[in-house]
């Protein structure tokens, strides 16, 4: 019974176009594009370049966690410290400044702190076996915790002038250096998660971390190298934050991790792993960052911008849910 | 030993550890040892223990309810309003109030696992910063302070009964009444079947989802009991009461001996690990330790608790020999295959 | 066998899942106070009809019957209400709950007004049940602590704890030794005589004749026959169960046996195995054969680097290797085509092509980054190879069949040319066709070259396809036979610790 294949299988069958319509990031897209056009309606000042520009900087420290972090999630973890992360890291800066240490010096303890952060997460989830969302809920305490012992109620605010360029500065015209660097970051993850062998190798444990496991991936490791990317960015983020806020308190970035996350799954990452991008990411990034700024000039408080926030990210997720269900109701009924 | 033995070891155990706590910290400061000192050390732990039992019945289900606390300031803000307004409405009825406002914040997370399938975490997560959000809203910002609320508000938690302030009593009540729940009604065993291996519960004719749901309608209407018991008891309601509570809540649960894998957890262990941390906040300042130490050791305490309860959960290797039989009495955990959980 | 005696019918009932029509109009009749044998082979819809039948899955098309009226299970409550209980083929009992409460769970006894669990009425009655059943339990035990068999015995306890009409036991001596099989047919008896309807499932034939009066067959999701056991002999069932497998035989190939290419010493493991030696030598195929239990995928698994605590000396092509990781096994070129294709096997929301070059990325892409026309070629080049059926190489492996996923985790591992191949029930829920494409597939890799042990389950496909068979009793190898000296009682009896070796 020997077959011939009369025809060969052909490498993809959906196109280009195909593959754009049915995204979930066309979908954010739109939003954001009525949200920029509801903006534009609301105040007149919103399209001032300048306005345009601080609202870049209410969202890029946040946005530049949840790049590595979309990471993390699609690969079936999750980081809840790195809010924490930033508070001890911009401490450890605030020791280094008072010690008189040069600026690379600050710059380069807030990022170890950030690794080391990472690094601690990243081996106990994988040594003791024990899920990420408990030992991260833990270490969220303890390195906030830290920074409390060393602060007490006190303010550090002594760093060196040129400091304030990291936070503050622009490279061209409105164009914030903080901004210019989340942009840069944004390629690079998106190269790193689509276009690299460890990208690959994310979604596959995130799909199925025994599958990769039998494939010869190392998986534990893989989680490893996430974590730290995860508590590199936030060592980075807590550098433009404290350099923009010009000082250290203990509850510096409190409660950013759930926002983090919030625009991680905003940005369409499954939050059971396995799927998600980095475009949908930025998307939600600037997403988020249009709504919460567009609120701000009508002069809603801060807090009323959580109520929509979360109930933005229930609705956006709910969307899929209900969708499925309708359309499995409906093929049974068929 | 079996596994029972050992888990009953392990609540043993954390029993011990506090002992030891308690003790070391009585060889600083004798005066903590006194029945005064240790009564008020359950009595400041009373909320947690609550509202850990409540988390534990959504662990047990393999979800999470990050919003208890945003729950609490909720109706806490709500009910000090209705107070400071209304001063003639009876404090029972208040707490009923409380309780069942509690149990529809709760039933909202609960649809939208059940029925929409969402994962608790994104749920809980939005609703979270929606409820405290809500308060704001609610309150403009503005603060209800002691002089607002009535007397007997703010005294009923207070009031002592054959030694014990209400405050305790209520604790105790909240427990006993979950013990026998959890222990000897069906109801109560649903939540193990359901989180303990869900494919097994639905072929046993058990809705994992609505089961779900319950859990959340109970842990809500516990953190609807606790927004009365919070603002009354520290006489002030505000947009950030109990801020960053729920965490403290899990940590209860973790340290307690519940899995966050579902299926695995006893009342009995929720309300030590409660008192764990309650004494610890409690030492603190008695052996003149600055208060700044505290989150630090919960932290390092919530992960020192889950590497120990993993190192217990393990399953041990499968048993085939016929020689590893006889010795299978006493295996033990550290033979497991790398393989065992995944 | 009119319709009106049968307690339970079936009529015309499909079950259509992506890619594979499970259940294809089947009719099915169970009668009071008899034994109906559903035979089938591994794929013929057996586990799909279960769970049409207790109401865990809905069918497409079609009637179901209890006591001559229609009716309809929506939920396993439903079926549990009408008396209809199964034993499942895997274990769905809880692991953190005590033996006694696995039995009553979702149908606890209960006393007074409050409906208080009765704890110790539903102890007293485990103790019946278990006594009744002869299976030495302790009622408070936590099932994690219990053997396979045990808990099967548990499985079995909780089916008869509620009053039920009709009894599905899904290939429940799969695990099971000799006694305990015994003491599982003295239980069917005694539920026969007490008027219940029985179906059970397997597919071996002497366990067909010693318990059952009905036969059923079923053979790629469809009805193919149905009869009184007394009427009917081996030579006609197995005819109407594999159909034209029997007629073909195994495509085995005599292929030229070289040097030795992995061998085993001393290999061990605290509490799986022990005193593993073997070796399999190029263009040999090894075949490894126990009940389900037996401590084969272990030694495979640990082989493969996934069991920290097995040790012993490992040799590839004479070199010992120490293989901590699969990433160490297959850089050692020793592969492993696991048992579990759907957890284990393939990362089944991903596309073929991407399944296919998981393992070797590094090599394909030395510096790091992705180049999708390497892998493509890649999943071409051993897809077209293996006769993957798909309708692109970007389709998602789990919208293949069964047969066609299996032939991608083959590839995957074919492509990273490998020395020893090890296959793990590498024809387990497959089709005929792809069973035999598998099969002639493996006798194509050694005859390339290639060492190939495959561990099996299914008497017929080790003595068919390997060239020495290993059997293995209890985490220990009880003995070790050539192709032409394997007899089936031989296999077997050792298999099941009747002969000493």
């Amino acid at each position: 019974m020997e077959q011939v294949m009369t025809r060969t299988i052909p490498n993809t069958l959906s196109t280009p176009f195909k593959r754009f319509v049915f995204r979930w990031e066309t979908f954010l897209l739109l939003v954001t594009a009525l949200v920029f056009f509801a903006n534009t309606q609301i105040s007149p000042y919103f399209l001032d370049p300048w306005s345009l520009s601080d609202m870049t900087f209410n969202f890029s420290e946040k946005a530049i966690i949840a790049l590595p972090m979309a990471m993390l999630i699609i690969c079936r973890e999750i980081d809840l410290s790195v809010a924490s992360t930033i508070a001890l890291s911009s401490v450890c800066m605030g020791l280094a400044a008072q010690a008189g240490l040069s600026i690379e010096v600050i710059c380069a303890v807030g990022i170890l702190v950030g690794i080391g952060c990472g690094l601690f997460n990243g081996f106990i989830v994988t040594w003791f076996n024990i899920p990420s969302i408990v030992v991260t809920i833990g270490t969220m305490s303890l390195f906030r915790g830290i920074t409390y012992v060393i602060l007490g109620d006190t303010v550090m605010s002594d760093y060196p002038s040129e400091f304030a360029f990291f936070g503050q500065g622009y490279i061209a015209w409105v164009i914030s250096f903080e901004f210019t660097v989340f942009l840069i970051l944004a390629l690079v993850f998106y190269v790193l998660l689509h276009h690299t062998n460890f990208g690959r190798r994310t979604y596959a444990i995130g799909n199925n971390p025994t599958g990769a496991l039998y494939s010869g991936i190392k998986v534990n490791k893989h989680k490893v190298v996430l974590f730290t990317l995860v508590g590199a960015m936030s060592g980075l983020a807590a550098i433009f934050l404290t350099s923009r806020l010009g000082s250290t308190r203990p509850g510096i970035a409190f409660a950013w991790e759930l926002q983090i996350v919030t625009m991680v799954v905003l940005g369409g990452v499954s939050i059971l792993g396995g799927s998600g991008s980095i475009l949908g990411v930025v998307i939600a990034v600037f997403l988020m960052g249009l709504v919460t700024f567009g609120l701000g000039l009508i002069n809603v408080p801060g807090i009323v911008m959580t109520v929509i926030i979360g109930a933005m990210l229930i609705t956006v997720i709910s969307i899929p849910a209900v969708l499925a269900k309708l359309r499995e109701r409906k093929g049974r009924s068929v | 030993m079996t596994i029972n033995g050992l888990l009953k070891h392990r609540e043993s155990m954390l029993a011990l550890v506090i002992v030891i706590l308690i003790g070391a910290v009585g060889v600083i400061t004798p005066d903590f040892l006194l029945a005064k000192s240790l009564l008020g050390a359950f009595n400041d732990t009373s909320m947690l223990m609550i509202l850990a039992i409540g988390q534990m019945l959504v662990i047990l289900t393999r979800c999470i309810d990050l919003s208890v606390a945003a729950n609490l300031a909720l109706t806490g803000m709500v009910v000090a309003m209705i107070n400071s307004a209304m001063p003639g409405v009876p404090i029972p009825l208040l707490i009923i109030l409380a309780m069942a406002m509690g149990a529809v914040l709760g039933a909202i997370n609960g649809f939208f696992v059940w029925k929409v399938g969402v994962p608790a975490i994104v749920v809980t997560l939005g609703t979270m910063s929606i409820y405290r959000g809500m308060v704001f809203l609610l309150s403009d910002g503005a603060w209800v302070n002691a002089h607002q609320m009535s007397a007997s508000f703010i005294d009923f938690p207070r009031n002592t009964l054959m030694g014990l302030p209400v405050m305790s009593w209520i604790a105790l009540g909240v427990v006993v009444l979950l013990f026998f729940v959890t222990r000897h009604l069906r109801f109560g065993r649903d939540f193990y079947t359901a989180g303990g291996n869900p494919t097994a519960a639905f072929y046993t004719g058990i809705n994992v989802g609505q089961v779900q749901f319950k859990a959340f309608v109970i842990s809500g209407m516990l953190a609807g009991l606790c927004g009365y018991l919070w603002v009354s008891r520290y006489a002030v309601a505000y947009v950030d009461v109990a801020s960053g509570f729920e965490l403290q809540v899990v940590a209860a649960c973790v340290i307690g001996g519940v899995s966050i894998m579902g299926g695995l957890g006893t009342i009995l262990g929720c309300v030590l690990g409660a008192l764990f941390l309650g004494v610890i906040n409690n030492a603190l300042p008695v052996i003149g330790v600055s208060p700044f130490w505290q989150m630090a050791i919960s932290g390092a305490v919530i992960i020192i608790a889950v590497i120990a309860n993993a190192k217990a959960e393990r399953a041990p290797g499968r048993i085939i020999l016929r020689r590893a039989v006889t010795g299978a009495a006493d295996v033990n955990p550290t033979t497991a295959t790398a393989v065992a959980k995944s | 066998m009119e319709q009106h005696d049968a307690v339970f019918s079936l009529r015309d009932v499909t079950k259509t899942f992506p890619g594979v029509k499970a259940l294809d109009r089947v009719k099915l009749d169970l009668y009071p106070g008899e034994v109906t044998a559903l035979i089938g082979e591994n794929g013929a819809g057996k586990s799909t009809l279960v769970k049409t039948m207790t109401g865990i899955y809905q069918p497409d098309e079609g009637s179901i019957y209890f006591q001559g009226a229609p009716i309809v299970v929506s939920n396993p409550e439903d079926a549990r209400q009408l008396g209809i209980t199964a034993i499942h083929q895997e274990t769905v009992l809880f692991d953190d709950l005590s033996v006694t409460e696995n039995i009553f769970a979702g149908n606890y006894l209960t006393k007074g007004p409050l409906k208080r669990l009765d704890w110790s009425a539903m102890q007293a009655r485990t103790r019946e049940i278990l006594l009744e059943i002869e299976a030495p339990l302790d009622p408070d035990a936590l099932l994690r602590g219990l053997s396979i068999g045990q808990k099967h015995m548990v499985a079995i306890a909780r089916a008869l704890s509620c009053d039920a009409r009709v009894v599905i036991l899904d290939e429940p001596t799969a695990a099971l030794s000799h006694h305990e099989i015994q003491e599982l047919y003295a239980i069917v008896n005694r539920l026969k005589a007490a008027g219940k309807a029985i179906m059970f499932i397997t597919h071996k034939f002497d366990e067909i004749f010693a318990i059952a009066d009905r036969y059923v067959v079923y053979r790629d999701g469809a009805f193919v026959g149905e009869g009184l056991i007394s009427g009917v002999n081996e030579e006609t069932l197995v005819e109407m169960m594999v159909a034209r497998s029997m007629t073909e035989p195994f495509p085995k190939v005599e292929a030229a046996i070289g040097e030795p290419v992995l061998s085993v010493r001393d290999f061990n493991h605290p509490t799986e195995f022990a005193d593993i030696n073997f070796t399999v030598r190029a263009g040999e195929i090894l075949g490894f054969y126990g009940l389900v239990g037996s401590g084969r995928t272990e030694i495979m698994q640990a082989l493969y680097g996934l069991s920290k605590a097995a040790s012993g000396d490992v040799q590839i092509m004479g070199q010992s290797v120490q293989i901590k990781s699969p990433a160490d096994a297959i850089a050692a070129g020793l592969v492993y085509v696991p048992e579990e294709r759907q957890q284990q096997g393939a990362i089944v929301d991903l596309p073929i092509y991407q399944n296919i070059s998981l393992p070797q990325l590094n090599k394909l892409n030395p510096l790091g980054f992705l180049r999708e026309a390497g892998e493509y070629e890649l999943a071409r080049a051993y897809g077209d190879r293996l006769q993957v059926k798909a309708s692109s190489w970007s389709q998602p492996v789990n919208n293949l069949s069964g047969g066609n996923q299996q032939k991608v985790v083959i590839g995957k591992w074919l492509a990273t040319q490998p020395k020893v191949i090890v296959m793990d029930e590498p024809t387990k829920g497959i089709d005929i066709g792809s069973k035999a494409a598998v099969h002639r597939f493996m006798s194509e890799l050694v005859q390339e070259g290639l060492a190939v042990i495959m561990v099996s389950s299914e008497l017929p496909e080790v003595m068919g396809m390997a060239d020495r068979i290993i059997v293995m009793h209890e985490g220990l190898i009880v003995g070790e036979l050539d192709r032409r000296d394997a007899s089936a009682e031989r296999i077997v009896g050792l298999a099941t610790g009747g002969i000493a070796a």
